[in-house]
């Protein structure tokens, strides 16, 4: 059977390059970084070399970047690390309600540690609109955190108009720029932020590792205290292969970043038209334009998103939705809920993620197979019997 | 999180059985709500001599295990009667599709529900084919006193109705000996009810 996997930005396979460049430092070159023969020494090399593949690659200096386990750590450390440095000049946090968990789920234990959080409002393409920054910043406001892309909708956020708002009143901005590293130009200077989160696995690097810019001169706690690694702002004996990985996937996302960017927009623009002209009643979620070249996310009314995925997975096709019954909390997605999509919707939702291996042959056995299945689906719902879209239970 | 399903249930999600409408359904009910994520209709065709459900059909706004369940539940009541349909479990569903993850309790059970209130409709709709009291009540104040041109409820000559399971009508009304239009309204009460094929027998009390 066919097999197509639209799942990239959920993760990416390891590049053969990638691996490649890991490979020695699983095997022969084991030596801890910190040490100071030439084991050690090897190690440390390799690190340092990957680090400025990571600077160069987002405009910073090497000694602005820490690695971090990932895009999660990343996040806690600034949303934490931020509070904890700046609680004697306020206690006030500003970001979105679209944020990726590993940045809301801090903002909630923060709240309860007597940190107060606005969450803006944000369009029902999910884009913040900069006057509403600007009305919340207070005289106690200490951090802004929002995500360059989002990872359901893709809608990218205007991070350059917020931050330079956030600038004026001097408030550190964070962005999660997990799902656009990689993927879309970024670059720190011209975004004018003081963090920004990186995670490997989502550039066909490995999962476990990551990368946080720190802008030189920014106060921030560490979130691990012990050894004397990453200039002590990250304790831990380094993930030494990951780092090695993710240095040179990022090194080859960036060379190819505008052919891909053009590729995929393509597919992306050619899918969204295919369904919205062979599915009645399915609903492109998120922006038009300002979106990530590779994210696709529809709501098709009158069925639930688990069905449709599970029908998709017996072809071989892996997608995601934000449907509560594919999550264990049984939550429906809060980016959705957020931009206004009516539940009923929100429940009828695919997200199809596009990356380096897909083509257009692969997308149109997708669309056979989706325009198939949701026939199917639709055909056994009650849909017909006063199926409303509106709000309710 | 998905695709800790069994066999049957993926099966049944594949294939799922007795989908779609039953035009002429002697019941239906609606159970959940789309805005919740899983919905799920029944249709019923109830064989009113034995009781026993003849055909069943639902249709399904939900997951993989909303659906399955669908499917297993009517494969599983077809052909009993609906008191042994009743008596079917959301555990008894789940362990014949080989067990069901928990939480998919909430998504699987509105087919169990949907049953139930399928089959309550059924007997509920019975008894409003019956002929009930509201149904007597109209017909009673359809019939007009003599001289006034005033219906006899209005009038509150209508004491106390009952109708039993057998069919029994029983009215008394408030009249007096000396009315002389006492025979007349008795005997156009009796002529409307005999109308109804439910009214099996008919007793007027005169009370004063
Ligand atoms: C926007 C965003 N932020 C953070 C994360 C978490 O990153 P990681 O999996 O590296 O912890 C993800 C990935 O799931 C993401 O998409």
């Amino acid at each position: 059977m066919r097999r197509v996997y639209l799942d990239y930005a959920a993760t990416t396979p390891i590049r053969p390059e990638v691996w490649s460049a890991m490979e020695p430092y699983l095997r022969e070159i084991y030596g801890n970084p910190s040490s100071l023969h030439s084991f050690g020494r090897e190690s440390r090399v390799a690190i340092e070399e990957a680090r400025e593949k990571i600077a160069k690659a987002i405009g910073a200096k090497n000694d602005e970047i820490i690695f971090t386990s990932g895009g999660t750590e990343g996040n806690n450390m600034v949303l934490k690390g931020v509070a904890f440095a700046l609680q004697d000049k306020g206690k006030h946090i500003i970001t979105t309600p679209i944020e990726h968990h590993a940045v809301l789920e801090p903002c909630h234990f923060l709240e309860k540690l007597g940190f107060e959080i606005t969450y803006l409002p944000v369009d029902k393409t999910g884009l913040v609109d900069p006057d509403d920054l600007k009305r919340a910043i207070r005289k106690d406001t200490i951090l802004i955190s929002i995500m360059h892309a989002n990872n359901e909708i893709g809608t990218i956020e205007p991070i350059k108009e917020l931050s330079n708002i956030a600038k004026e009143r001097e408030v550190y901005f964070h962005t999660d720029a997990v799902q656009t590293v990689g993927h879309i130009p970024v670059d720190v200077k011209d975004l004018n932020v003081d963090f920004l989160s990186i995670s490997a696995h989502k550039f066909y690097g490995p999962k476990g590792v990551g990368a946080l810019y720190i802008r030189k001169g920014t106060k921030v706690y560490p979130l691990l205290h012990g050894g004397e690694q990453e200039g002590r702002r990250r304790a831990g004996t380094e993930n030494v292969a990951g780092i090695v990985g993710m240095g040179k996937a990022l090194e080859l996302a960036i060379s190819e970043l505008d052919r891909e960017m053009e590729r995929l927009t393509k597919l992306r623009d050619y899918f969204i038209r295919e369904v919205e002209r062979r599915i009645p009643d399915s609903y492109l979620n998120g922006h038009r334009i300002q979106r990530l070249p590779n994210n696709i996310n529809f709501s098709f009314a009158y069925i639930e998103g688990e069905a449709l995925l599970l029908n998709l997975d017996m072809e071989g096709i892996g997608v995601s939705t934000g449907s509560a019954c594919s999550s264990s909390s049984l939550e429906p997605s809060h980016v959705l809920s957020a931009i206004g999509v009516p539940i009923e919707l929100v429940h009828g939702s695919l997200r199809f993620t596009l990356g380096l291996w897909t083509t257009k042959e692969d997308l149109d056995y997708t669309l056979d197979a989706l325009e198939r299945i949701v026939n199917k689906l639709r055909a056994i719902s009650p849909y017909k019997q006063g199926w409303t879209l509106k709000r309710e239970g | 999180m998905p695709l800790q399903y069994s066999e049957i249930v993926l099966e049944h999600f594949r294939n799922p059985r007795n989908v779609g409408i039953i035009e002429d359904a002697d019941a239906m009910a609606i159970e959940g709500s789309p805005a919740c994520g899983d919905q799920i209709v029944v249709y019923l065709k109830v064989d009113k001599e034995t009781k026993k459900i003849t055909d069943i059909k639902f249709q399904s706004f939900g997951c993989a295990s909303n659906i399955a369940t669908g499917s297993m539940l009517t494969e599983m009541v077809k052909g009993k009667t609906i008191d042994e349909a009743l008596r079917i479990t959301w555990k008894d569903v789940a362990e014949a599709l080989g067990g069901l993850p928990p939480v998919k309790m909430h998504c699987s059970v509105l087919a169990v529900d949907g049953l139930k209130s399928a089959i309550k409709n059924y007997l509920g709709e019975k008894r409003e084919e019956k002929f009930t009291k509201e149904d007597l009540v109209n017909i009673l104040s359809k019939i007009l006193y003599p001289n006034l041109s005033i219906d006899i409820v209005s009038l509150k000559m209508v004491n106390y109705i009952n109708i039993n399971e057998k069919g029994k009508v029983y009215i008394e009304l408030v009249v007096s000996p000396e009315d002389p239009f006492r025979n007349h309204i008795k005997e156009e009460i009796e002529e409307k009810l005999k109308k109804v094929p439910e009214v099996k027998e008919i007793e007027i009390k005169f009370v004063y």
